[in-house]
């Protein structure tokens, strides 16, 4: 947001918040302890909005909750926008003074009138214009999401969509008020600030900026290619170009995780060359030509990790690596060696320190004040530092402490990709369960009790209409291939929702549904909205279903 | 607000009716006002618990028991986890969480000391030989008509079979002092118009033209302290809660009359019960609190429809609601009836029963004076104390001290029962002594070997005491208490170590459990008790067992109920009516 | 203590003591070394204060008062170790020993000897708690044999922390228990597995299978175990896990009490996922 890629606000902020919108994320059951803090926030007096497909674990506990349809977050935000601004409820003096772009996002948003937000989103009138009455008029606001704002084909222009409402109402650079993404892994924070995104380098700085560039290269002693990579979606279109014939995986379950699971694996099949490093023989390691067994970062490494809340906190090691897993940096540093590079440091303090030296948002945060201060949030520019609990505090500051106003962004409705048609009237989504991780390959060893595996849950009236028994076994249907899943009566889902998790890939390639279209502008692929039909396995000859 | 997750098990229609009657249309949570905008929250879900108790309660009447579909339902309602329902309802003792193998009533029998002095297990030994489902259990506030019985209806309302049986009628109609009691046999207690006839809502006219600051200082003059057993200034309870800004505030009448002995407020209720709500609405006005309950014992099936059927009247008429009494202010009373707990006497208690938790008394500090019922500043007051407000507005906090001592004005009611021949409910001025009481009563003197003053929480004392003059500070003076108004003289026919057993055994029975000192002390102090042999004195260590129990319920425990548990031991120990050898 | 509210100053055991405001008297004695036992006491939970081992006398006060929720008031005079403390001290832990197998709650049973609890002066056919071990699957046991009603996992499980209120006190007195619904088994229930009832449990009535299952061959070796803290490698919420390793192999898994990301939580795979290392 506003050029950093980090979520806004601290743990505690939710605890002492006065209304809270959580949008396309059921932490109650993806981030669980987060969640603690939200539950203390109502505890506080806070209230709470959910707007999710599903009335989900989540939303259960909400005051309202807003059971908007798959793909249409843009819609609604734009909708809740222009009732704002409709009922002069904006903050137009933070509009003026810290922002650009309004009268653009205003012309905007004008069509998306309540009425025509309500036949978009399937949300009731009334529901639209409470949420956005409450956004605005609150003190304080959070507004945090997760992968239903992220994973469709227009991830960044959602994300947009729920910036302009921070900037519209001054929820965003105060104390109580901002923006959380909550991240979905242990690091994906710390990956992207370490510099594993096509186009930045640690600590988000742009690789396309010279000055960067030779601060690095005087570090590393060699040039670095000024021109973004490739993120993960482009190198499969590169692959299946065969543009991209060698691959280097670490830590990455890409053969089971990728949207349109078959177009995936045909890709990695076709290397050339495919190197895996990884804690487990995963099912993109068994294709690989060479595996790396590393070390488990967490419980066996030494090193760092960042989390949803820009906090960079110490990992360490209880247990001595099995057999031959080694560090992730001493994999690297020797295999540099042996194609004749040295990397530099092993010691992760020291290549801690050289991270530091390089990229100003980290370089207060000692080893030493990682270990006495239980963790330090970016950015933290030098050791006499707190840290920094909120980001943009500079849009409140006169003069915006010589920085470009934030900008409103124009983004307009578009559906999900793969439209409901009379072949695949179903809507399918996707999502986690309190007990799995994604795809079961570190969670699956754990024996829970209150584990059902990957169903298929369906609404219970339209279940009766397909004639679909609790627990019958059906075929799963989408343009792209089909699956056969266990029915799972859902009271919970609005009719013509379908949901499954995906944790399971042993039993359901749940993947082999879901449709490949994705962002252009972040990559991610649209995991959350496939058009599907059930087909009855009976032997009766009505068995197919879906109209 | 919670993501509640229910087992498989699902209601009856009639329990779903059932707890759906009893919650009313807006007591359910969760609004689904379309598929796709579904409204409920913490807010939502805090506002509406109190409803549990009577959705158990529903339940209980309709299916005998509190079954696991039954349990889901109102789970699912009011958004509270089943594992908290079926703590709450595992709390108290006329609801069952276990299937009662039988769909017919069930017939509680008292076996207190009362009653069984008359007879109760040959009264239950017979029920059962007839057939009917008996429980034995504590006292059931009848003990002027032992041996006591209350049937828990299935298909059939709650009664007690001696409301019909026995017409009303006080011992001695025509004792003089008669304040509190004065209008009991006379008014017609289902009729708003023959109380006024009798002088009904007088005192409330009076107190709307005195405002609220002059009715806190005529309770305040007439010395008037609590009925219930602490003995705390009303007038000084009233200002603090009155002090409190903002009118979300509450008054409370604790009708949950469980002293084993005690049955007076359930007579002031079932026979003047326009006279709780008179005074309840006054204690509501002085203190600027809008919201009144009443919370009543489940085992007053009589009281409570009597109070309900005054509720509606009042109501009808203006004497409650939205301008009382023409004042413009607004003040309303609900009903809450108590599902078999001696602990939910206890004010804290009783809050979190209303509130729908687990009747467990709440640390104090803070006091109900500042954060009570729902976290508010709140009244807790005795109806007997409730009703001696009339008197003072009516007639003046001078013509109010006519009667009593200095330091205990007014009158007292006290019940009688145990070993003598006119058991009932005696009002008299503070200050007649205990034999003048007795000899009332009709007890036989010569035979009188102990009285039990206030109760199981209460103290024996022996006819030495005969000329103890009944009055606060006289009995604080000989180590003894009033309490709730009990008086239950023994004598040589009794065995008083049954006696003192069964009231430890009471209490083993009625603790919460919520704190060690009483939950291990009770049952401790009882398992002692079950060792003493008539006519073998209490071993050394023994006795130092009891004492060092007594000493740290009445030091460690966290409410009354635990300070007073060996209160009533100790003093037979001490009057050597147990435990010594004869 | 970071309030910078009027302070407030009380008297223990003939020490003056400056305290913030909102400060209990356990803070107070906490603060002046004056060692005191606690049972339903955890700093990440609020007091219940239903043991009363914590009972200290204060001047003008007619019972004794619970240290752990007694807020400290200004002029407060406190005794820790009087007779009459010690007293219902050791009455408190004669009555839980009497009652309960406190043999896995170490710091109980040193406490009760501080004091001279005698739990042999009952009789023998007293009273006590006799439950079946729940086993009901392969992440934690509940020996209820042990449970001395603290009420620390009833909050953990709800209002302080998970807010899934799978169990609750049901029951009355002595015969009250920590309970599901009608007694269901675990999976039945709410329970999501957190841990975190297991986490606060002071008598060992709540115990890890993996300990369970250690203990039962004889190698439960706590004096052997490593504990190091790191971070989970779940979602990325950031929670610190304290792992506890013996012979190389991690037997169990805590938060700290007091790191402001979990205040000693945990989710399942937090807690349990860890099988996989």
């Amino acid at each position: 947001m506003f050029g950093a890629g980090g979520g806004t606000s601290s743990y505690q902020e939710i605890e002492q918040t006065d209304l809270i919108v959580l949008w396309g994320s059921n932490a109650r059951e993806a981030h669980p302890i987060f969640f603690h803090h939200l539950l203390r926030g109502i505890e506080n007096g806070a209230r709470m909005y959910c707007v999710d497909p599903r009335r989900t674990a989540s939303a259960k506990f909400a005051d309202r909750w807003l059971g908007i349809d798959v793909g249409s977050d843009v819609a609604l935000a734009n909708g809740v926008g222009r009732e704002i601004i409709a009922a002069g409820l904006a903050d137009t003096d933070f509009i003026r003074r810290s922002t650009r772009g309004f009268d653009d996002y205003e012309r905007a948003v004008e069509p998306y009138t309540l009425d025509r937000v309500s036949a978009l989103t399937g949300v009731p009138v009334a529901a639209i214009s409470e949420l956005a009455h409450a956004y605005a008029t609150a003190e304080s606001a959070q507004l945090l999401w997760t992968l239903g704002i992220t994973e469709h084909h227009n991830a960044v222009d959602n994300v947009l969509a729920l910036c302009n409402l921070a900037l519209l109402t001054g929820h965003v650079g105060r104390w109580g008020s901002g923006l959380v993404p909550l991240r979905g892994q242990n690091n994906v924070q710390g990956g992207g600030d370490m510099g594993a995104l096509p186009d930045r380098l640690p600590g988000f700085q742009s690789v396309a900026d010279a000055d960067v560039r030779s601060r690095f290269e005087e570090v590393y002693g060699r040039p670095l290619d000024p021109h973004p990579g490739l993120h993960l979606t482009l190198m499969f279109e590169a692959m299946a170009r065969g543009e991209l014939r060698a691959l280097y995986v670490i830590g990455e379950n890409p053969a089971e995780s990728e949207a349109d699971i078959g177009h995936a694996r045909d890709a990695l099949a076709g290397l050339d060359v495919l190197v895996v490093q990884d804690i487990f023989l995963t099912r993109t390691a068994e294709m690989a030509d060479v595996v790396f067994p590393a070390s488990v970062g967490w419980a066996e490494s030494e090193g760092t990790v960042t989390s949803s809340e820009r906090r960079v906190q110490r990992v360490r090691p209880a247990v001595v690596p099995p057999g031959e897993a080694h560090h992730d940096i001493d994999i690297l540093v020797d295999l540099a060696h042996a194609m004749g590079s040295e990397l530099g440091p092993r010691r992760p303090e020291a290549v801690w320190d050289e991270l530091r030296q390089l990229s100003p948002v980290h370089r207060g945060m000692s080893w030493a004040r990682l270990e006495a201060e239980g963790g330090l949030q970016w950015p933290c520019p030098d050791l006499d530092h707190p840290g920094s609990p909120f980001l943009h505090g500079w849009l409140w500051e006169d003069g915006l402490a010589g920085r470009e106003p934030a900008p409103f962004s124009v983004v307009e409705h578009a559906g999900p990709t793969d439209v409901l048609t009379t072949g695949y009237p179903l809507r399918l989504t996707t999502g986690r369960a309190l007990d799995s991780f994604n795809t079961g390959v570190q969670s699956g060893a754990l024996d829970s009790p209150i584990r059902y595996g990957d169903e298929l849950e369906v609404n219970p009236d339209d279940a009766r209409d397909l004639e679909l028994d609790q627990g019958e076994r059906v075929r799963v249907c989408s343009a792209r291939g089909s699956v056969e899943m266990h029915v799972r009566h859902q009271p919970d889902l609005p009719r013509g929702l379908t949901f499954t998790t995906f944790h399971f890939p042993g039993l359901v390639d749940t993947n082999v549904l879901t449709t490949d279209a994705w962002d252009p502008k972040s990559g991610t692929a649209e995991f959350k909205a496939a058009a599907i039909r059930i087909e009855k396995l009976s032997a009766h000859p009505q068995g197919t279903a879906g109209g | 607000m919670v993501d509640l997750h229910l087992t498989a098990d699902v209601a009856s229609p009639g329990e779903r009716a059932a707890v759906d009657a009893a919650i009313g249309p807006d007591g359910a949570v969760v609004v689904h006002e379309s598929e796709r905008s579904i409204v409920a929250g913490r807010t939502r879900r805090q506002s509406r618990r109190h409803w549990l108790l009577p959705a158990l309660h529903a339940l209980q009447a309709e299916a005998g028991w509190i079954s696991p579909g039954g349990l889901n339902h109102v789970a699912d309602r009011l958004q509270i986890p089943p594992a908290e329902v079926f703590g709450v309802a595992s709390f108290y003792g006329l609801f069952r969480t276990d299937d009662p193998g039988h769909t017919g009533s069930v017939t509680h029998v008292c076996v207190d000391p009362a009653c069984e002095i008359a007879g109760a297990s040959d009264l239950a030994d017979e029920l059962e030989r007839a057939g009917s489902a008996v429980q034995r259990g504590p006292c059931l506030g009848q003990c002027e008509r032992a041996p006591a019985r209350f049937v828990q209806g299935r298909g059939e309302p709650d009664h007690v079979p001696a409301d019909d049986a026995v017409p009303f009628r006080l011992p001695r109609p025509g004792q003089p002092h008669r304040r509190l009691t004065a209008r009991l046999g006379v008014v017609d207690p289902t009729s708003l118009d023959s109380y006024r006839e009798h002088g009904g809502y007088g005192a409330l006219t009076t107190a709307i033209a005195m405002g609220p600051d002059a009715v806190i200082e005529a309770v305040t003059a007439a010395g008037l302290w609590g009925r219930g057993g602490a003995a705390f200034p009303t007038g000084v309870k009233w200002r603090a809660v009155a002090a409190q800004p903002g009118p979300d505030k509450h008054v409370v009448a604790n009708a949950d009359e469980s002293e084993p002995g005690t049955f007076k407020d359930r007579l002031l209720m079932e026979h003047d019960p326009f006279a709780l709500l008179e005074s309840l609405t006054i204690a509501g006005l002085a203190t600027g609190a809008e919201r009144g309950w009443i919370y009543i014992r489940g085992e007053y099936p009589l009281a409570t429809s009597r109070l309900r059927q005054a509720i509606d009247q009042a109501r009808a008429v203006g004497w409650l609601g939205a301008d009382v009494g023409a004042s413009g202010r607004s003040f309303d009373v609900e009903l809450r009836r108590g599902a078999g707990a001696y602990i939910c006497g206890e004010e804290t208690a009783l809050f979190n029963s209303i509130e729908g938790f687990r009747g467990e008394p709440r640390n104090k500090p803070p006091y109900p004076t500042t954060s009570g019922l729902f976290g508010r500043p709140t009244v807790v007051n005795n109806p007997e104390t409730l009703v001696n407000v009339l008197p003072i507005i009516s007639a003046g906090p001078a013509a109010y001290r006519s009667l009593g001592t200095d330091d205990s004005p007014g009158t007292k009611l006290f019940c009688l029962s145990g070993s003598l021949r006119r058991p009932g409910l005696y009002e008299v001025p503070f200050g007649t002594t205990l034999r003048a009481l007795l000899l009332a009563a009709g007890t036989e003197i010569d035979r009188l070997r102990a009285v039990l003053l206030g109760g199981a929480a209460g103290t024996f004392v022996g006819p030495e005491s005969l000329d103890l003059p009944l009055t606060l500070e006289d009995a604080r003076a000989a180590g003894a208490t009033l309490g709730s108004g009990a008086v239950m003289p023994f004598d040589d026919r009794v065995d008083l170590a049954a006696v003192v057993t069964r009231i430890a055994e009471f209490f083993r029975h009625e603790s919460c459990g919520q704190c060690v000192p009483c939950r291990v002390g009770t049952t401790r102090q009882h398992e002692v008790l079950l060792q003493l042999r008539p006519g073998r004195p209490l071993a050394d260590d023994r006795r130092q067992l009891l004492d060092d129990m007594a000493r740290v319920m009445l030091d460690a425990s966290i409410c009354g109920l635990g300070h007073t548990a060996a209160g009533a031991v100790r003093s037979a120990l001490d009057l050597g009516i147990i435990g010594e050898s004869t | 203590m970071t309030s910078t509210e009027a302070a407030v100053t009380i008297r223990i055991d003939d020490t003056d003591v400056a305290l913030s405001a909102g400060s209990s008297i356990l803070d107070g004695c906490r603060s002046v070394g004056v060692d005191t036992p606690t049972i339903c006491y955890a700093d990440n939970l609020t007091p219940v204060n239903a043991c009363r081992v914590c009972v200290v006398e204060l001047e003008g006060s007619r019972t004794l008062v619970p240290a752990c929720s007694r807020p400290a008031e200004d002029g407060m005079v406190i005794r820790t170790d009087s007779e009459r403390v010690r007293h219902s001290r050791r009455m408190v832990l004669e009555f839980l020993a009497s009652s309960v197998d406190l043999g896995q709650a170490d710091e109980l049973t040193a406490w009760a000897e501080h004091y001279g609890a005698d739990p042999g002066r009952y009789g023998a056919d007293r009273a006590v708690v006799s439950e079946p071990v729940r086993v009901q699957d392969n992440l934690y046991i509940r020996d209820y044999d042990r449970c001395v009603l603290c009420y620390k996992c009833v909050e953990a499980c709800g209002e302080d922390a998970q807010q899934s209120f799978a169990i609750a006190v049901s029951g009355r007195g002595f015969d009250a228990r920590i309970s599901t619904e009608f007694d269901v088994e675990l999976p039945e229930s709410a329970c999501v597995y957190c841990g975190n009832c297991v986490a606060v449990c002071p008598t060992n009535a709540l115990q890890f299978r993996t300990e369970f299952d250690l203990r039962a061959v004889g190698e439960w070796r706590p004096e052997d175990q490593t504990v190091t803290r790191t971070v989970c490698s779940y979602c990325g919420v950031g929670c610190n896990l304290e792992l506890h390793v013996q012979d190389d192999h991690i037997v169990a898994c805590t938060s700290p009490h007091d790191h402001d990301v979990t205040w000693g939580n945990l989710c399942i795979k937090g807690r349990f996922g860890w099988g996989y290392v």
